[in-house]
């Protein structure tokens, strides 16, 4: 519906000021915060002009929270969780929407029932796992009893182990599997005409051929709106590396280290660092989105063909 | 090159028969049109030869050589899709040669290959450009050039022209018999609209309902059809069929006690046989009140054509439709007298619509 009425453009207009205010303040007192002295933003109440301490501050919270590994850390987490998703999501999507197999609709209500599980809600299965990826298979050989079957026969004791604790496939994979991006990708290969497929066979395209040379690239500005999403959501991730990540020397990320730079109880409240770490570490998301919004806002909307 | 034989063919969609075992034999080069209404299984079997669709039952055999069981890829035929079918994200030159980069065909014999089909089609101008930069005939003629740099043996149609408007629609039925006639290609083609069929085809084949009517060249089916159904499905305006049966005297009894006197007929008048006359409205003419079996009739209206027109008439409760070339004006509820021309009479069973011959 579009009215347009001089009373209704000053409403739409207040309301989009209104949110615009909303959203960016909080950017605002992280920036202005973040180039203050320790001086200033202990004031109260807090000036809200930018003073000169930014690239100090910017470098105080870089060298204490070890931001350097961890950002890379971070990327690998990102990419990795953004690049498996992507793919697991266009393989199913494109078996579920293609493909005429007998236990198609069980799959299907398999993955759909797992949007209903976030990570939040199986974390403790998934930390069991996590500490023991075999462990299902080592249950299922023990509950039959080939566990003791191979041990009378061979005197072995089977006991499979893969500790995913500490690595970065333990980071990544657990964030992979989930339904969101399949759904994406199910309603986009939906859309596409049946004969589009009929007209690859009779080309002679396999059906891998048909997905790499056509589903793929049709895809494109809806892979780029799921990539900004997931890198965006694995980048925020806390709880899963918080716990599944002793190691934090090694496989901290930074959105873990910004908790170390919130000041201790009884410790200087130098919360210019602080907001300055913050900075740090959203401008990755947030030049991810600015860079593809275009295609972000013309996946989710639009279908260009 | 290749003679497609079908045998028996059946198809079954869970417990739904839609085709009823079809046989037809597809001649070397031969340009067949299989037309019928819609729902009468025309694109399946169309499918089922392509190999998009299982066959159910029977038999398909392309250039002597049982494709059952083989892949579309195997079987040595390119279709020309309904809505074209074109991948929207490759340029003309990419779609035509899309089948031969999938063969693995170098890529100076393929831009060659494409060049050649392009030409063909007059797409050289286009080949950069993207389907959805191209009018719906251009497209059309991508879809064709597609399927003929594959060089294949059968070319399958389904329905290609339903998207273009009217006079795109006859220039581009020029062009497939032009390509048809230059290529030599046995071709299947499947379409609803009969002045396609009957302009396009060596060999028509009419179903109905998942039963193959008719096969027979466009004129033959036209001039004797076999059954009811090809009767009133063939030719526009369409054949005027009465139901009724014949007396005594032989003379046809229609609608609410109408006479037709039809001594042409002759052998095959048992009184009390229920049949279904048919005769075209050009084998009705207007004629005076005094000539021998004139069939009284009342003006209902008058479609004008132009150089003709056809006068729809009630003929004691029977609607006769006369193709008349007189251009005196008629008005509605004129009373009117009709013939029937001798030799354009055909008579079919009212049971199953089968034709007699007389």
């Amino acid at each position: 519906m579009i009215e347009r009425s001089p009373f209704f453009d000053a409403l739409t207009y207040a309301v989009m000021i209104i949110g615009l205010i909303l959203v960016i303040i909080p950017f605002w007192v992280v920036i202005v915060a973040a180039s203050q002295s320790l001086q200033e933003v202990s004031q109260v109440p807090i000036s809200l002009l930018p003073s000169n301490q930014l690239w100090t501050n910017l470098s105080e919270a870089w060298a204490r929270a070890d931001l350097g590994p961890k950002m890379i850390n971070s990327f690998i987490v990102a990419i990795g969780v953004t690049v498996g998703k992507i793919t697991l999501a266009a393989m199913s999507a494109f078996a579920i929407v293609f493909f005429n197999f007998k236990a198609r609709m069980i799959c299907f209500w398999l993955i759909f029932i797992t949007l209903m599980l976030p990570l939040e809600v199986r974390i403790v299965p998934t930390y069991a796992i996590a500490a023991n990826a075999l462990l299902p298979f080592q249950t299922i050989l023990d509950v039959t009893g080939l566990t003791w079957l191979v041990q009378a026969v061979s005197g072995i004791q089977v006991s499979l182990n893969w500790n995913l604790l500490n690595s970065y496939t333990g980071l990544i994979l657990p964030l992979v599997a989930t339904a969101t991006g399949t759904f994406l990708y199910r309603q986009f290969f939906m859309t596409i005409p049946d004969e589009l497929a009929e007209a690859s066979k009779m080309d002679g395209a396999s059906a891998m051929e048909f997905f790499w040379d056509v589903l793929i690239p049709l895809s494109r500005t809806n892979m780029l709106a799921l990539a900004t999403i997931m890198f965006v959501g694995s980048w925020n991730q806390y709880l899963w590396p918080l716990l599944i990540t002793t190691d934090r020397a090694n496989f901290g990320t930074v959105v873990m280290q910004l908790k170390a730079l919130i000041p201790a109880m009884n410790g200087t409240p130098d919360w210019n660092v602080t907001m300055a770490g913050a900075l740090i570490i959203m401008l990755p998301p947030l030049l991810v989105v600015a860079f593809m919004q275009r295609w972000f806002v013309r996946g989710l909307i639009s279908r260009d063909k | 090159m290749a003679q497609i034989t079908i045998k028996g063919v059946k198809k079954n969609y869970a417990k739904t028969a839609v085709i009823h075992g079809v046989d037809v034999t597809i001649e070397a080069g031969e340009f067949v049109v299989i037309l019928g209404p819609s729902g009468c299984g025309k694109s399946t079997l169309l499918r089922m030869i392509a190999g998009l669709e299982e066959i159910s039952g029977g038999e398909i055999a392309i250039g002597g050589k049982v494709v059952n069981d083989l892949e579309p890829r195997e079987r040595g035929c390119a279709m020309v899709f309904q809505n074209y079918a074109l991948y929207p994200h490759m340029t003309v030159r990419q779609n035509i040669g899309y089948s031969l980069k999938v063969a693995k065909v170098a890529k100076a014999a393929r831009d060659a290959r494409v060049m050649k089909v392009a030409q063909a089609v007059s797409l050289e101008p286009y080949l950069d450009r993207r389907p959805g930069e191209l009018s719906g005939g251009q497209r059309q003629r991508v879809a064709m050039a597609r399927a003929m740099v594959r060089e294949p043996k059968v070319f399958l149609f389904d329905e290609p022209f339903s998207n273009l408007d009217a006079k795109l629609r006859v220039a581009m039925r020029a062009e497939v018999r032009r390509l048809h006639r230059d290529l030599g290609v046995t071709s299947v083609f499947v379409t609803h609209d009969q002045t396609e069929a009957m302009t396009l085809a060596d060999k028509l084949i009419i179903m109905n309902a998942g039963k193959v009517e008719q096969i027979g060249k466009p004129t033959e089916v036209y001039n004797n059809p076999a059954s009811r159904f090809v009767a009133d499905f063939i030719g526009s305006p369409a054949m005027n069929l009465f139901e009724g049966e014949f007396d005594a005297e032989g003379q046809f009894v229609h609608g609410t006690g109408g006479r037709m006197n039809v001594s042409q007929l002759n052998g095959v008048r048992q009184p009390g046989r229920k049949v279904v006359l048919g005769v075209r409205p050009e084998g009705v003419r207007r004629t005076g009140a005094d000539t021998h079996g004139a069939i009284p009739a009342v003006v209902d209206y008058v479609e004008e054509l132009g150089a003709s027109r056809l006068i729809h008439a009630d003929a004691n409760g029977s609607r006769i439709v006369a193709l008349d070339n007189d251009t005196s004006e008629i008005k509605s509820g004129t009373p009117v007298h009709l013939s029937l021309a001798d030799s354009a009479l055909h008579l079919f069973s009212l049971e199953d619509g089968r034709r007699i011959s007389h």
